[in-house]
């Protein structure tokens, strides 16, 4: 079925938008569709990104039509628990291509992250269906190029709300968490017209848990060897994690673990069983960003675990549910939010602690870290960690890029020699 | 048998065919864009009983029956082992990349880096900066030799240092103290590419520019350790391919490597 009216009524720019389209369903075939002995639970995701500008915006839509909210994010700060708690809809926005850049342009300087200028580039070129529908756009100040970047964003969307997060892990720091989770909630209450009450908070969070639980289901399957699952394929599943239903989500990807185990018993995987075991670390990847995943696992190796806002760090904690009231409600969020060890962090040692278990857990030979070019927080950390790691006996390769295709010999050479590395 | 090592890189193709004792041809052409043709023209039907390529261009080879393809660092790594046994480091500047490989006394490959996506301190820079100087590319090295001082070159990006020597040399800079300045910067480029991965007692320098005799002079001034310049330096990637082409050939044919 054809949503362009539907897209026209949001704004968005028709012809570019239906380019966009091709691309990433070229891309999708190429990358995805040509992986050999993939689980047929994967079926599911097809559709879903055969679908992810349409079926589901159309979704979102309908759901504003019955009187319901729609909240946009671009971090795993966000807490999606409040947003189901007054009834709204909480969706990931698109951060992942190189649209735009030259709109993004004017109000960016060119050495800013790829992520960050994407995020312009979508909204000044008409591009992301999700910024369209969203009744709010909600910023965190985590890093300076996302800070300073809402200051000129907010002119662009209709509503934005900025969400400030602390920068270390201290008692102040926790307050300062707990206060924006409670201004937060009262600003959707607010928006909502609807009430958090104790009762629509904990089936909120058992929700997001659920599926939560679903996701780590799914990494722990990939200690298995051989793999019994690509690691293209997960991340996928990770980056829909932020815009499907959330229950119907975590009912396919239950299904498709199910599938998983039934492989694993039988040795059955995607993978060869001596394939270099690969740990992606770093930066966030958002849809379509499958540049190195796609390189590593054309090479050969295959990959456990993804240490990324878009994997792991993300959905690695699940809310307790303690206590009775919203106040208790709120600060078992908290507890559970503060645990997350993203780089804007300083310092950041949980974070290292956790790399070096995900090896150990999937039983990876070698790690990827993964910088977005200009991303201070990341990349300076992955210098570090590099030292430490290598320090381990854990092989690390440092890369650092964008969303240009035009590296992508000098990635493949890298990548191979680190595979190479490994191997030998 | 004739076992084939065959790099493709950006600014040169290079071959080595060798046999069960030793090299029997190697060649080294530029390239010209339409390395297909030159590739055919250079392995006639029949040329090799195993091929290994390398080089940017390797995945041309990906289809070819009897014939595999390993990264440059790999291969490197191999052709340089084969000649120097032991801990060492290995610097490859070629013509749009420059690479440091850290071998163990074993010689396993430890550690590798690669320089950014641009071209400052490659072969291309190189080329640039002789151009910008009025100077061949063969006397580009010697000239700067010749210098008692070094103009210091400040920009690494291959554009603006570009501008960086004409806005020097139209003050009045010598040519050769110029030269030197380009050479030091270099150097200390690629020094910080060799810190990542260690720098041992011996380096190797290899790859198209290691010919270029001011650099291997300032590397020495530089480096405590010695500094080893082999003489097929630009076909070391190709030798590396030849000799993992043999090794390949005699595990798949169950011979000892």
């Amino acid at each position: 079925m054809s949503y362009h009216k539907m897209w026209a009524d949001l704004g968005m720019n028709l012809e570019a938008h239906d380019q966009l389209l091709q691309v990433l369903s070229d891309g999708y075939q190429k990358q995805f569709l040509t992986q050999k002995n993939r689980p047929a639970g994967m079926q599911y995701l097809d559709f879903v990104v055969s679908e992810i500008h349409g079926l589901r915006v159309k979704e979102l839509v309908d759901a504003q039509q019955a009187g319901r909210k729609v909240v946009g994010s671009f971090c795993v700060f966000v807490p999606e628990e409040l947003i189901l708690a007054v009834d709204a809809i909480s969706v990931g926005l698109c951060t992942g291509a190189e649209v735009g850049f030259e709109l993004a342009e004017q109000y960016l300087p060119r050495n800013t992250c790829a992520l960050v200028k994407s995020s312009f580039g979508f909204k000044l070129a008409g591009l992301c269906p999700y910024m369209e529908t969203s009744d709010v756009i909600v910023g965190e100040n985590t890093c300076d190029g996302k800070k300073k970047g809402y200051e000129q964003f907010k002119d662009l969307v209709k509503n934005l709300y900025v969400m400030d997060l602390p920068q270390m892990k201290s008692v102040a720091g926790k307050e300062l968490l707990k206060a924006e989770f409670i201004r937060f909630a009262a600003y959707l209450e607010k928006l909502t017209g609807k009430k958090i009450t104790a009762a629509s908070l904990k089936e909120a969070i058992r929700v997001v848990n659920a599926k939560r639980s679903a996701v780590a289901r799914l990494a722990r399957l990939r200690a298995a060897s051989p793999a019994p699952i690509s690691g293209l394929d997960s991340l996928l599943i990770n980056q829909i994690f932020f815009n499907e239903n959330p229950e119907r989500f975590t009912e396919n990807i239950n299904k498709l673990c199910d599938e998983l185990e039934v492989r694993i018993e039988k040795g059955d995987g995607v993978a060869l069983k001596d394939a270099p075991r690969i740990l992606v670390s770093g930066c966030p990847m958002a849809v379509p960003n499958w540049k190195i995943p796609a390189i590593i696992e054309q090479n050969g190796a295959v990959i456990v675990g993804e240490e990324l806002c878009t994997g792991e760090r993300g959905a690695r904690w699940l809310t307790e549910i303690k206590g009775t009231t919203v106040p208790e409600l709120i600060d078992a969020l908290v507890e559970r939010y503060w645990q997350i060890d993203c780089a804007v962090f300083t310092p950041n040692e949980d974070r290292l602690a956790s790399v070096k278990k995900m090896v150990a857990d999937y039983q990876a030979d070698g790690v990827l870290q993964y910088s977005l070019q200009f991303c201070q927080p990341y990349t300076i950390e992955s210098g570090l960690f590099e030292k430490q790691l290598e320090a381990n006996g854990i092989p690390v390769l440092n890369i650092e890029t964008d969303y240009s295709m035009e590296d992508m010999g000098q990635l493949a050479t890298r990548i191979e020699a680190f595979i190479e590395r490994i191997k030998q | 048998m004739r076992f084939a090592g065959f790099d493709i890189g950006s600014r040169t193709l290079k071959l080595v065919i060798l046999n069960e004792n030793g090299m029997i041809e190697e060649k080294i052409l530029p390239n010209k864009y339409n390395f297909e043709l030159q590739v055919k023209d250079l392995l006639p039907p029949d040329s090799y009983d195993y091929l290994v390529g390398t080089g940017y261009g390797r995945h041309y080879f990906d289809n070819w029956e009897n014939a595999e393809t390993i990264s440059e660092i790999k291969a490197f790594a191999a052709g340089v082992n084969w000649y120097h046994k032991g801990e060492l480091t290995i610097l490859d500047i070629g013509g749009q990349d420059t690479k440091a490989i850290s071998l163990d006394p074993a010689g396993k490959m430890k550690k590798f880096a690669m320089n950014d996506k641009c071209a400052a301190g490659t072969g291309r820079f190189l080329e640039i900066m002789a151009g910008a100087l009025n100077l061949e590319l063969s006397e580009f090295g010697n000239i700067a030799l010749t210098a008692k001082r070094a103009e210091k070159i400040n920009n690494m990006c291959t554009v603006f240092a570009e501008s960086e020597v004409i806005s020097t040399l139209s003050r009045g800079a010598l040519a050769s103290e110029v030269a030197l300045g380009i050479h030091n910067s270099i150097v200390e480029r690629a020094i910080g590419l060799l810190n990542r991965v260690g720098i041992s007692q011996s380096l190797v320098f290899v790859g198209g520019v290691a010919k270029n005799p001011a650099l291997a002079y300032l590397f020495r001034q530089r480096l405590d350790g010695e500094v080893i310049v082999p003489e097929n330096a630009q076909l070391m990637g190709a030798w590396g391919s030849a000799i993992i082409a043999r090794k390949l050939w005699r595990q798949n044919n169950d011979l000892s490597g």
